[in-house]
């Protein structure tokens, strides 16, 4: 998978990937720190879990060679992972949050 | 992977002249090196598939309490020091650099690259668990581990003076956040101790760029417990910080 691309290109690209995904990460980590502090209504919560989306993504796609990866089924593990994730606190969150209403 | 049936019976029927010519790190049932590192891979993300449905029915249960209970849950958050979280966060992504630093060393056989960046990881790792020791021994100090000396009495609601947090409910914040930085905390140990290893392969110098399977499993593992941290970071310290 990406050991064969990565190996193939030369040796100097996927270092000034690496760094930039990981200057990427710190600046995100930043930025929720800051993002906490301001009074944003009731997107406080969203906007430091967007966050948090961008820099996991960014560790998956590039640091866990997930963008790269030739192997289809890698990219299917993945997706169906988030899947049953998102199924499990889907249905769950549904359920509770709607409870109220009955 | 389609083509899987035909190449194995060509790789066999072709066997024995084979044998001589192949990289005697390629297994006799793959076809190819680079099928031989997908699989790899692949199973390793099955197993971090079964991490996700594991961490994930920890998060579940955080989300339905902290609907419930979210104003107890901000002032039990605002307790803990956001500034070891932070840095704990800061720690965890130069950890991952220095894994993938140690990846791309081991596919293009710089063996002092490697051994320098799995010792950097580890020593990150121990500061990591360094400073989850000074911030569970302050939750210790202020009595806020749940069990029979819990107690987070007149503690304010951010957001809502004289309003005081119900302990009961403060008491599962504080469950949920030591079942899961501990989970996690497990995971770093767990992951220390597999770098361990890595490293005294590399420094007997087991690794080559035909062969480093280890390394690249054991750091999508790392980045794994790093993307877990990346989410519990936000959720468990920065409730309401800005009240």
């Amino acid at each position: 998978m990406s050991s064969h691309s990565t190996s193939s290109h030369a040796t100097s690209s996927p270092l000034k990937m690496y760094f930039a995904v990981f200057t990427a990460l710190l600046v995100g980590t930043a930025l929720t720190v800051f993002a906490a502090t301001l009074d944003l209504g009731p997107f406080n919560a969203p906007v430091a879990l967007a966050i948090a989306t961008v820099k996991a993504t960014l560790v998956a796609l590039f640091f866990m060679h997930v963008y790269h990866a030739s192997e289809r089924l890698t990219k299917l593990v993945v997706v169906a992972a988030l899947f049953f994730l998102f199924l499990l606190l889907g249905l769950t969150m549904s359920d509770y949050a709607t409870r109220a209403l009955s | 992977m389609q083509n899987n049936a035909t190449s194995t019976v060509a790789v066999h029927d072709r066997h024995g002249e084979a044998h001589a010519a192949h990289n005697p790190a390629l297994l006799h049932h793959f076809a190819t090196e680079e099928q031989q590192r997908n699989s790899a891979s692949l199973g390793m993300w099955v197993f971090l598939a079964t991490e996700v449905m594991f961490f994930g029915g920890l998060f579940c249960a955080y989300l339905v309490y902290r609907r419930w209970y979210f104003g107890d849950f901000a002032a039990a958050s605002k307790s803990i020091n956001m500034w070891l979280g932070a840095t704990n966060t800061a720690v965890l992504i130069c950890s991952s650099l220095t894994v993938v630093l140690a990846v791309w060393a081991a596919q293009t056989a710089r063996r002092r690259l490697l051994i320098g960046s799995l010792i950097l990881t580890m020593l990150l790792g121990l500061l990591f668990l360094g400073i989850k020791g000074v911030e569970y021994k302050e939750k210790f100090d202020e009595h806020h581990v749940p069990g029979a000396s819990f107690s987070f009495d007149h503690e304010e609601i951010p957001g809502h003076p004289g309003q005081y947090a119900n302990p009961k409910h403060a008491q599962m914040f504080f469950s949920l956040y030591f079942v899961m930085t501990g989970l996690h905390a497990l995971h770093m140990i767990i992951g220390l101790g597999i770098f361990a290893w890595l490293l005294t392969m590399a420094w007997k110098g087991r690794f080559t760029p035909e062969w480093h399977t280890p390394v690249e499993i054991g750091g999508l593992y790392w980045h794994f417990v790093d993307i877990v941290w990346i989410y519990l970071f936000p959720l468990l310290y920065l409730i309401d910080r800005h009240k």
